[in-house]
């Protein structure tokens, strides 16, 4: 298998889902001949032409809106939004018409064919408009399916579903890992169920759950934990939403703790809907408070950074307080 | 309702595309420094002319020296202004100092015109403890209260519509002041854009837009960003007046927009100005513009280098010489370089800094998370060693 960083497996990715499919289309600011600002779209325009590979204007409303009406018609775009944190121009045609357009026709149309890629997380020293993690202001909105990759084996794989889910669905990819992150890819087409967590390492004393970037946080503190002979069983989260509550109380059924951890602030953060929804399903297992590991309450900082995030040594004290509870 | 006249109704289908509207180019220097036939120079001072020339070359100065910081890993990011000082010095020049500015992020010729000092340039591109900003923001985003400079923010085109706001509050408090508001032919494209020439133009607000256009968005050229004959024929669809102005003209930019505010001080008429010029470098210090664009298309631009051109009209006049200009780099050089090694050695801001300014007060659960960091860190001092000395001596 070919080794890849995740940028080259998202472009890999791409090029499948351009190759097998005449109706993809990539677009988005800084895309075309340039191939995006981190290099993802590298080459498509050159080898699919300039009418399915292209620039737009800089307009993220006029680009979601533009893919509706794409994915409305039957085409499959895939629209790129330069960074997470410049989604929200773009918020009213993902949160009013993407989520909602079958629903609100009875299913005469959909938007089925769209999905949305973006950058996002922190760890880069970008400061409070190049680190947020927005998945959870799209997680309150049924109708959407919202994805986040951990590797690059995942990433194709996530990306080529995503792609050919009949859904509309964001997919924001852990930018601090695009190069970061190198691994083994399988070559050709396969495709990652979405709505499915992945349990990556299994244990028996407590559960770690995240996704993106912050299950290699996760990997860092099981390693200390295991150290002091605490057993951990690990999962990625995958698809935020539908999220997939079975395989999680499962495994809070077997182990009895939770820890979960995201970059995004506390309140309201996606950690706070496991967090309620495992209480209800594990309640009488549960051997210590549900753990949540996030960000703080604050917008991204800069200068603060490695203070704020909820790096490996804040997930692994969450794991002795709750094994020692 | 108004009656209609009669040649506003026809009886076949007729189509009409503007190309009426051809909108000249306003220019009155030449790169040699003489004036255009006809021309007029502006009615600028000698003390006046060489504040906007020292600000050109600061700015020149500033950026050259820390693009290279930012190349030897004393900087994470940095943004030039090179190419277009003339389109952002010139403009500020003509407002009255009081005049709020709000800005892209590639406007720091126009804030040191104001008086932005080399140490408040330095403290925001360290992020340190006296960085009005507190180290919150990337560098390049600046902001002043005192001069009237608001705070850079990253997501673009959101100071457009703020800034018919502001001017709108200004032009209620009757103090005869307005906000000039300053962005890339890139961000025009935002429906914020829109929105904020749509207000003006209905409620009459004393603000300029002033579009730099210097043919890119990162590596997407103009002719990608729209079909029309760049941003100006847009006000015709507002019932806005808009002028063309070379860019790279300094004394063009300056009456321009002295015109400009007149028009929006003293007959409430919002101003549309796009400056025609050049990003010189590249987008910033994460580009590589030889991926999109032709070393011959840069030189061309080179040639028309704004300060040469200020330059050549000041010799000129006798205001300005070889030796001055010398002494002039070489004084700035030393400034800007014995600054910023004194402002990077600067300690961070303080840990507390974490949760301030969130809101007017810190929340009592965000204080609480706050002092979880601070528990945290005095248990790994070492990992966090920016921090590890303030977090002691907590509960
Ligand atoms: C809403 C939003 N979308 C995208 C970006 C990323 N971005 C930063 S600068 C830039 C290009 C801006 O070009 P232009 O407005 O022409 O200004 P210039 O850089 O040429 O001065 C882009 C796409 C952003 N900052 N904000
Ligand atoms: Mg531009």
């Amino acid at each position: 298998m070919p080794k890849m960083n995740m940028l080259q497996a998202i472009n890999d990715a791409l090029d499948i889902a351009m190759a097998d499919n005449e109706k993809v289309l990539c677009f988005g600011e800084d895309v075309g001949i340039f191939g995006g600002v981190f290099r993802a779209t590298s080459n498509l325009q050159q080898k699919y032409g300039k009418s399915r590979c292209f620039n737009t204007p800089l307009v993220e409303q006029g680009i979601i809106g533009f893919a509706n009406g794409l994915a409305a018609q039957g085409s499959v775009p895939v629209a790129e939004i330069q960074f997470a944190d410049y989604i929200f121009p773009a918020f009213d045609q993902i949160v009013n018409e993407s989520a909602k357009f079958r629903y609100r026709s009875g299913n005469l149309f959909n938007v089925g064919g769209l999905t949305i890629r973006a950058p996002y997380g922190g760890g880069i020293a970008g400061g409070l408009y190049h680190s947020q993690s927005p998945e959870a202001y799209f997680a309150h909105t049924p109708g959407l399916k919202v994805v986040v990759p951990r590797n690059p084996h995942q990433a194709k794989g996530l990306l080529l579903g995503a792609i050919n889910d009949p859904n509309p669905t964001l997919f924001f990819e852990p930018k601090r890992l695009y190069r970061a992150s190198v691994g083994e890819v399988p070559e050709g087409d396969y495709r990652l169920p979405l709505g499915e967590a992945e349990v990556t390492k299994e244990g028996k004393d407590i559960t770690l759950l995240g996704w993106g970037a912050q299950m290699e946080v996760i990997g860092q503190a099981v390693e200390m934990a295991e150290k002091d002979g605490i057993s951990c069983e690990v999962i990625d989260l995958r698809t935020i939403l539908p999220w997939d509550v079975e395989k999680v109380a499962a495994s809070v059924l077997k182990t009895g703790r939770l820890v979960v951890t995201h970059e995004a602030p506390l309140t309201g953060g996606f950690a706070g809907e496991i967090a309620a929804t495992i209480q209800e399903r594990c309640f009488l297992y549960l051997e210590s408070p549900i753990a949540r590991v996030t960000g703080l309450d604050t917008p991204f900082p800069l200068a603060l950074e490695k203070e704020y995030l909820p790096d490996h040594l804040k997930v692994y004290e969450a794991i002795r307080t709750s094994v020692e509870f | 309702m108004a009656k209609t006249k009669t040649s506003d109704v026809v009886y076949s289908p007729r189509f009409t595309d503007g190309a009426e509207f051809k909108i000249p180019t306003f220019k009155l220097l030449k790169q040699d420094g003489t004036l255009y036939k006809g021309a007029k120079a502006p009615d600028l001072d000698r003390d006046k002319a060489l504040r906007m020339y020292h600000s050109m070359v600061f700015t020149r100065v500033l950026d050259e020296r820390m693009l290279a910081a930012q190349r030897q890993g004393r900087l994470s990011f940095y943004m030039q202004c090179t190419g277009e000082e003339a389109a952002v010095i010139g403009s500020t020049a003509a407002l009255d100092d009081r005049d709020m500015i709000m800005a892209q992020y590639r406007e720091q010729g126009a804030l040191a015109y104001r008086g932005f000092t080399t140490d408040e340039f330095m403290n925001q591109l360290f992020g340190n403890e006296q960085d009005y900003g507190k180290g919150r923001q990337m560098p390049v985003h600046y902001g002043s209260a005192k001069l009237n400079y608001m705070t850079i923010s990253s997501p673009l085109a959101t100071q457009i519509p703020q800034a018919t706001g502001y001017a709108y509050g200004q032009k209620l408090a009757g103090e005869g002041l307005c906000t000039i508001t300053i962005f890339g032919e890139g961000a025009a494209s935002e429906g914020d854009f829109h929105a904020a020439l749509n207000m003006a133009a209905v409620h009459r607000v004393p603000v300029i837009f002033l579009c730099r256009n210097n043919g890119y968005a990162i590596s997407t050229p103009s002719v990608e960003q729209f079909a029309a004959d760049g941003v100006a024929p847009r006000a015709f669809g507002y019932k806005m007046d808009v002028i063309r102005v070379d860019g790279n003209d300094i004394l063009a930019v300056y009456e321009a927009t002295r015109e400009a505010r007149r028009m929006a001080v003293e007959d409430n008429r919002p101003v549309l100005i796009e400056a025609m010029t050049y990003r010189l470098a590249a987008h910033s210090s994460s580009d590589d513009p030889s991926g999109y664009r032709s070393k011959d298309e840069e030189q061309k631009w080179r040639d028309q280098d704004p300060l040469l051109r200020m330059r050549a009209w000041l010799e000129k006049a006798g205001w300005w010489n070889d030796d001055e200009e010398k002494q002039l780099q070489e004084s700035l050089r030393k400034e800007v370089l014995a600054t910023m090694k004194v402002a990077q050695k600067r300690p961070a801001p303080p840990l507390d800094s974490l949760v301030t300014d969130v809101y007017d007060q810190v929340p009592p659960a965000l204080a609480k998370q706050l002092e979880a960091v601070k528990s945290h860190i005095r248990k790994y001092p070492d990992t966090y060693p920016n921090s590890a000395e303030q977090a002691k001596g907590g509960a």
